[in-house]
């Protein structure tokens, strides 16, 4: 504790380090990743390179991805730019699957409805489309936070900066109290991030809490009646 | 740039790298060995619970808790812990490795048990058969490919994560990427990178043949062909397992 309090400076700091690398690559994988579901869904040979490309590059180790980039990029190996492209892959292999279910878990009475209406293409695709997809594309969102904010500590391995440094710092001076603090502050990051991703899902899609829970979980069969297990997860990752 | 290329292809090519304690193979044999070690472990516990969970439908709230607030720990935190608590040796780091393998497989074993359509159950159950034939007859052979989703995630997780392993003075092919960093070797480095990719990818293909091969015979594929989709994904867990999450 004596410890944490005299250095919390220093850990704010790799802990704002940490959170841009975790955050950055999840921001450009959804924007990656929502056009790429779009084009894949219309073309049924892109949707399998697609999926079939994701699995692959998600296969790879991030140990090994963030050795390999440098070579590829021309950038050194200190460089953050290496994590921030290697998880923004593993972002966009997670996002275009979450994505194409998403889109696809939108029922397509609603989407022809909307076209009925005189919805144009785009207006619909923003209007209809991506918010109804909302809660199956968030919960690939939530995923790839936690797994994101996981994985940046990896990288201090090779003497990227983050919270991840209390880890090697901590090993060379055999001093368990700061490995404890890096790992709590990792737990409370991905917590908070988990929080603030299901605090912004409830803000996006009011209809879900106005009944229609219990109508999508039927949709989606017989997982056991809708309700604690979303949000218990919630409080929980 | 581009004799890093030839550097590296030269250090791969090198036979003096492919023989000694110090080898290819060794490191290859070693990987593989923590491996299946901690799959091993893992397994023997994740999946008879999973099994009960699914099949009672007890504690299932606290398995998913668990599977998540497991998930958000750092790989690495708990390795370095594990070691600093527990001395350098074999088995620390394999114990801080189960802890994280445990969640995929305990997720993918409760939600591969409650995809299986309660009709089924229930026509099990009506048939007379006891529960212990009900959770082997009749549930577990239906949720055998969803629970196989999540054993290579597993196993893919526990390879990438053996990788960090030799950062604590440990075998493996993350031995190259140590070494090679403390000598400014880049090519072992990029070298040792490669063969763990091509180690993840290899191992992914062979287990995605053997689910072709012996998970998707027989009639309950084409009876139950909607079981991915009827998978709630808008449950991280299960969304996770399905989308085949759970990464280092």
């Amino acid at each position: 504790m004596e410890w944490f309090l005299a250095n919390t400076g220093m850990i704010l700091e790799r802990g704002g380090q940490h959170l841009v690398l975790a955050l950055v690559p999840m921001v450009l994988g959804l924007v990656i990743s929502i056009p790429l579901a779009q084009l894949a869904r219309r073309n049924g040979a892109l949707r399998s390179a697609v999926l079939t490309a994701s699995s692959l590059l998600y296969t790879i180790p991030s140990l090994a991805l963030f050795i390999i980039l440098p070579t590829i990029l021309g950038t050194r190996i200190l460089d953050p730019l290496n994590v921030v492209v290697a998880l923004t892959i593993y972002a966009v292999a997670l996002l275009v699957r979450a994505a194409l279910d998403a889109f696809d878990s939108v029922d397509a009475d609603v989407s022809q409805a909307a076209q009925a209406m005189g919805f144009k293409p785009l207006a619909r695709f923003l209007q209809v489309d991506l918010p109804l997809s909302l809660p199956v594309m968030f919960a690939g969102l939530r995923v790839v936070s936690v797994s994101n904010i996981s994985l940046v500590s990896v990288a201090a391995l090779l003497g990227v900066g983050n919270l991840g440094m209390l880890f090697t710092d901590g090993l060379q001076r055999d001093f368990v109290t700061e490995v404890v603090v890096g790992i709590v502050a990792i737990l409370v990051l991905a917590l908070v991030m988990d929080a603030i991703l299901v605090l912004l899902e409830r803000v996006l899609t009011p209809w879900e809490r106005a009944g229609g829970r219990r109508d999508h979980a039927a949709d989606h069969g017989p997982h056991p009646a809708g309700e604690p297990a979303t949000s218990m997860a919630g409080e929980a990752a | 740039m581009s004799n890093v290329f030839s550097d590296t292809f030269a250090w791969l090519a090198d036979p003096l790298h492919w023989s000694g304690s110090m080898g290819i193979p060794v490191r290859l044999a070693e990987h593989l060995q923590y491996t299946g070690l901690v799959m091993l472990i893992a397994t023997a516990i994740a999946v008879p619970v999973g099994l009960f969970v699914g099949h009672t439908g007890r504690g299932r709230v606290a398995v998913v808790a668990l599977a998540g607030a497991l998930r958000a720990l750092p790989t690495l935190g708990l390795l370095i812990l594990f070691v600093l608590l527990a001395g350098i040796g074999l088995m620390p780091p394999i114990w801080a490795l189960v802890i994280l393998t445990v969640p995929p497989l305990l997720a993918g074993t409760y939600a591969g048990i409650s995809s299986v359509d309660r009709n089924v159950v229930d026509a099990a159950r009506a048939m007379g058969m006891t529960e212990l034939q009900v959770l082997f007859r009749a549930e577990l052979p239906n949720a055998l490919t969803v629970m196989f989703g999540g054993f290579r995630t597993g196993v893919l997780q526990v390879i990438a994560t053996v990788s960090v392993v030799a950062y604590i003075n440990l075998g493996g092919l993350g031995r190259y990427l140590f070494d090679g960093l403390v000598l400014s070797d880049f090519p072992q480095m990029l070298g040792g990178s490669l063969l763990i990719a091509v180690l993840a990818i290899a191992v992914d293909l062979v287990l995605s043949l053997f689910q072709r091969l012996f998970l998707t015979q027989g009639a309950s594929k084409l009876s139950y062909h909607g079981q991915q989709a009827a998978v709630d994904l808008t449950d991280p867990v299960v969304a996770e397992t399905v989308v085949q999450g759970g990464k280092s």
